[in-house]
């Protein structure tokens, strides 16, 4: 039975958590008659729908394995709910190559009351593309945040991958763990994107901690970054700094334009999208990736990605 | 000396237990508690539901204590507490009870297994988070040597590696480092003219498997390394104090459930291998019994695993001779193999930083171990007689209508919900208030955790609040699954890849990756099956949730529910399955989950019809260790279960 995604977007719309699952369960789904529905889902969270951008703030939260992302998580998650905050957190854990199957782990790790509602949580494998989202997590992102007042896309890399998560995110955070020598050496060569927000953990390992801290802020200043905040987080108990990450991540959303933000991300993936569909072969048919964009640009900002994809489309 | 392993149901009746065997010829005592009071939970948790009194005697409080201890000379008993996390909770409630019988702490006499590390890699039953666990230990040896002498604070266990799939090299060189870790903690806390008494009283926990000449190998190499440890990292002289002393429980992973009557024969050749030679001989052998992979052991049953070790000892003329293996070539060479194994490996987790920092690394090596046995055991490499060869049988005459083993009446989980309640209710709440905040004030602080345990356990204070007490100081903690890092490969290729095949093409159907639920429901701890289950579930191909033990059925069916998982499957081994599986289908379908339920684990015979119709598909035990065919069986549930609705 293929869900009703009209429906699927009113009950978001109308703030209902609980909607959650099932608006995942559509937009991982590949067949014909879900893609329909995931369209109509789009569509009725669309900006056209709801009257503006969705309010909810979509995070990527993205480092190296090992960093201690999850325990950070399960921290973060914690204080947003304190705070009064409905959370949705989309973990994208990489696939085995071999196999296509893969072990999502990082449920384990976030402790959640199973009756409290405004916590969601859903692991997704990220297919094939090794670090890059998975195909649905841009919709549920979307569709999502249109309900929780936190979206949280978490993705494993440093280097690449946040580039992908940054089309998607109001905000990112890039978490590294101090003596990692790595995000200190792609920010100088240009390699990484400069994060939004950067997040030093193990706090509790105290003068490297500080000195991690330290160099990253230096390197930042190095490339022209003023805006970046630098926190350092502990996620041992008693954890520390967790509320200043919040009030950064907060004082970032403050400042941007959200429409302006949104607008390119959903261009950005209409276009990924499009890319699934018609290969780079589709890609050239339109004149380029480049040429695709000013394309796309004519359009009205609040067309919702199905819409845009079907503009692509009739061009070809 | 001569024990075996018990507890169960109620303080009361697990004292009678005691009385009887000490008539029968027991020589000491051997307390198993059940997974709340090893966890820290009061009977009255919602996590304990399902466990109380299951596998051990329930111990909440002071008064608990005494009812199990009732009539037995503590000044002369040697007791032995299996208890980890909690350990210095239950030292405390012995003490109290001792010194509330007018029997002084310094003439007790026994030893608390205490060993956390291997609780993170194996057994499950950890509360607190590596570092303040590691304090906790340190706390209990410093307190120990001084207050209490005559106890071994400290058991390193490498029994619960080994039944988690660990090689002889791994198990020596992880329960080496995991020694290592402990005694270096306890160096800062006490005189450095202590360390040899600290040294001598460290005590070993081993496993003995089949093999049993390796397995003896394994033991000597174990007292060699110990020697030069003691000596050249803890500058321990006294010959006393560097002797290599442990004690034993024969190998349970091998035990089988199909013909378990082969069980006897296997149990009397492991304890061959910790008695052959004298120079490596155990000081205290426990036996599991013949039907332990069938379910809870009955009286009787326990009785027939003293006797085998009374038969060894009195009728064989194994104690009479000096070490036999003296001057063998052969033996040597095994025990010099077997020596730089563990050294290269003890190496490596010392290059993580030592045994609590390597935990992960620990773990997921003993996955891949054991995911290594399983495949060797599926394609028959490794024999395993009336399992995978070998298997035609007549019916057991052993086996009665009960399935030949225990089981707990339900009514006594009841009772021990009412009676902790009734216990609070009855005690000076100013005093376990004060006694709570004074136990807060020192967890925060740099003292030792001893003395406001004690205080707790005098105040009448449950083995829950203790626990919560120190929840709340050091945080909650989740220990590392292992399957994340294992390597891939565990069946035939041929076989892995069709069904891979078939994953893919039920998956296009379902419009998603066929996506699966691992769930362990409850306290117990033995994650091996789930484990094996999620890593082959990847390797064919779905897409998997595991998130380690200790969950609610509640949670489960939350995360199955926000997960849209396509299929659950079930792991109990603590026989609580009865309760706790029809608890996590009622929850799932209030939650509009309607995914087909599997189950794995120790599950007697008679125990299937009802869990089926209580709503689970498939049920499968010990005997099925083919885990590929197993793979095949769910494939085909999911496909069954969603080829109607699919095409919609």
């Amino acid at each position: 039975m293929a869900a009703d995604g009209t429906a699927l977007g009113r009950r978001l719309r109308d703030g209902d958590l609980s909607a959650a699952a099932a608006v995942l369960n559509l937009v991982e789904s590949r067949t014909p008659a879900d893609r329909e529905q995931t369209s109509a889902l789009l569509a009725a969270v669309s900006p056209a729908a709801l009257g503006g951008e969705a309010k909810g703030h979509v995070i990527g939260l993205t480092g190296p394995p090992g960093a201690g992302k999850s325990s950070l998580l399960s921290e973060l998650t914690r204080a947003w709910r304190a705070r009064g905050r409905s959370v949705a957190v989309l973990a994208v854990d990489p696939s085995s190559k071999r196999s296509g199957g893969s072990l999502l782990g990082d449920r384990a790790r976030i402790s959640f009351d199973p009756e409290d509602r405004g916590l969601f949580i859903r692991s997704t494998a990220a297919g094939e593309r090794l670090g890059g989202l998975a195909p649905a997590t841009r919709a549920a992102a979307q569709a999502l945040s249109a309900a929780f007042d936190v979206v949280v896309i978490e993705t494993v890399g440093v280097g690449q991958s946040e580039t992908e998560v940054g089309e998607v995110a109001d905000t990112v955070a890039v978490i590294v763990q101090p003596g990692s020598g790595d995000a200190l050496q792609f920010l100088k060569a240009g390699i990484m994107e400069i994060p939004d927000v950067l997040v030093v953990t193990k706090a509790d390992l105290g003068d490297i901690a500080l000195r991690a801290r330290r160099d990253l802020s230096a390197a930042l200043r190095s490339v022209g970054s003023r805006d970046t905040h630098v926190v350092a987080v502990s996620s041992i108990s008693p954890p520390q700094g967790i509320d200043e990450l919040i009030d950064a991540l907060d004082e970032h959303r403050g400042r941007l334009d959200v429409p302006a933000r949104r607008v390119e991300a959903r261009r950005a993936g209409a276009l990924a999208d499009f890319v699934v569909e018609h290969g780079e072969r589709g890609l050239r048919a339109l004149g380029g990736r480049r040429a695709a964009l000013k394309r796309l640009e004519r359009e009205d900002p609040g067309a919702d990605v199905p819409a845009l994809v079907t503009t692509l489309e009739a061009e070809l | 000396m001569m024990r075996t392993y018990a507890g169960h149901s109620t303080a009361k009746k697990s004292n009678e237990l005691y009385r009887s065997n000490l008539a029968k010829g027991q020589t000491g005592l051997s307390i198993a508690f059940d997974l709340p009071t090893q966890t820290g939970y009061d009977p009255d948790d919602e996590l304990a539901r399902g466990e109380v009194g299951k596998v051990g005697v329930p111990v909440a409080h002071k008064g608990d204590m005494h009812a199990l201890l009732d009539g037995i000379p503590l000044g002369e008993m040697n007791t032995s507490m299996t208890i980890n996390a909690t350990a210095a909770w239950l030292l405390a409630l012995y003490i109290t009870v001792a010194e509330e019988n007018g029997v002084d702490a310094a003439q007790l006499q026994g030893t608390t297994q205490n060993d956390i590390i291997k609780e993170f890699l194996a057994r499950g039953t950890y509360a607190f988070p590596p570092g303040p666990s590691m304090r906790l230990i340190a706390d209990m040896v410093a307190y120990t040597v001084t207050e209490v002498p005559k106890w071994n604070p400290i058991n390193i266990c490498s029994y619960h590696l080994q039944e988690a799939g660990a090689t002889p090299v791994q198990e020596i060189a992880y329960a080496m480092s995991n020694a290592i870790a402990v005694l270096d903690a306890v160096r800062e806390r006490v005189d450095q003219d202590l360390m040899g008494k600290v040294f001598g009283r460290i005590s070993f926990f081993v496993n003995a498997g089949v093999r049993f000449v390796e397995e003896h190998a394994k033991l000597r190499a174990m007292g060699i390394l110990w020697e030069e440890l003691g000596r050249e990292r803890y500058g321990v002289t006294d010959p006393k104090h560097l002797r290599f002393r442990y004690g034993v429980q024969v190998n349970s992973l091998g035990l089988t459930e199909s013909q378990p009557e082969n069980n006897v024969q296997r149990i009397v050749l492991e304890a061959l291998a910790v008695t052959l030679g004298r120079d490596a001989r155990a000081r205290a052998i426990q036996l599991p019994a013949w039907n332990e992979a069938l379910g809870l052991p009955r009286p009787w049953d326990q009785q027939w695993s003293l006797r085998i070790q009374q038969v060894l000892a009195y009728e064989t003329d194994l104690l009479e001779y000096p070490d036999i293996f003296e001057g063998s070539k052969v033996m040597d060479g095994l025990v010099d193999e077997l020596l730089e194994g563990a050294r290269a490996e003890m190496k490596v987790v010392a290059e993580h930083g030592g045994a609590v920092k390597a935990v992960d690394y620990m773990k997921s090596s003993l996955v891949d171990s054991h995911r290594e046995r399983i495949r060797r055991i599926e394609h028959g490499e490794q024999i395993v007689v009336g399992l995978n060869k070998y298997t035609e049988s007549n019916p057991s005459p052993l086996i009665d209508e009960e399935g030949g083993i225990m089981t707990v009446d339900p009514e006594v989980e009841i009772q021990q919900r009412e009676a902790v309640a009734a216990w609070r209710a009855d005690r000076d709440q100013a005093a376990v208030d004060a006694a709570l905040e004074e136990l807060r004030r020192v967890a925060g602080s740099e003292e030792n955790i001893m003395g406001a345990t004690i205080a707790a356990a005098k105040a009448g204070v449950t083995t829950g609040e203790w626990s919560r007490t120190l929840r709340e100081a050091f945080g909650e903690f989740r220990a590392p699954t292992g399957v994340g890092e294992a390597a891939a490969g565990g069946g035939a290729e041929d076989d892995l890849a069709s069904l891979r095949d078939e994953v893919d093409r039920v998956s296009e159907g379902l419009g998603r990756r066929m996506k699966i639920l691992v769930g362990k429901p409850g306290l117990d701890g033995h994650s091996n099956g789930a484990e094996q289950i999620a890593v082959r579930a990847r390797d064919i191909g779905m897409d998997v949730v595991y998130e380690g033990i200790r969950m609610t059925p509640a949670q489960i069916a939350a995360s199955a529910e926000q997960e849209g998982v396509h299929v659950i499957g079930l792991s109990i081994l603590s026989g609580s399955h009865r309760e706790l599986i029809p608890d996590v289908i009622a929850a799932l379908r209030e939650r509009g989950v309607d995914a087909p339920v599997i189950v794995g684990g120790i599950i007697p015979e008679a125990d299937v019809a009802p869990l089926k119709q209580a709503g689970v598909s498939a049920v499968y035990t010990p005997k099925d260790f083919d885990l590929t065919a197993i793979m095949r069986d769910i494939v085909a549930l999911v496909a069954e279960r969603h080829g109607a609705t699919a095409s919609a």
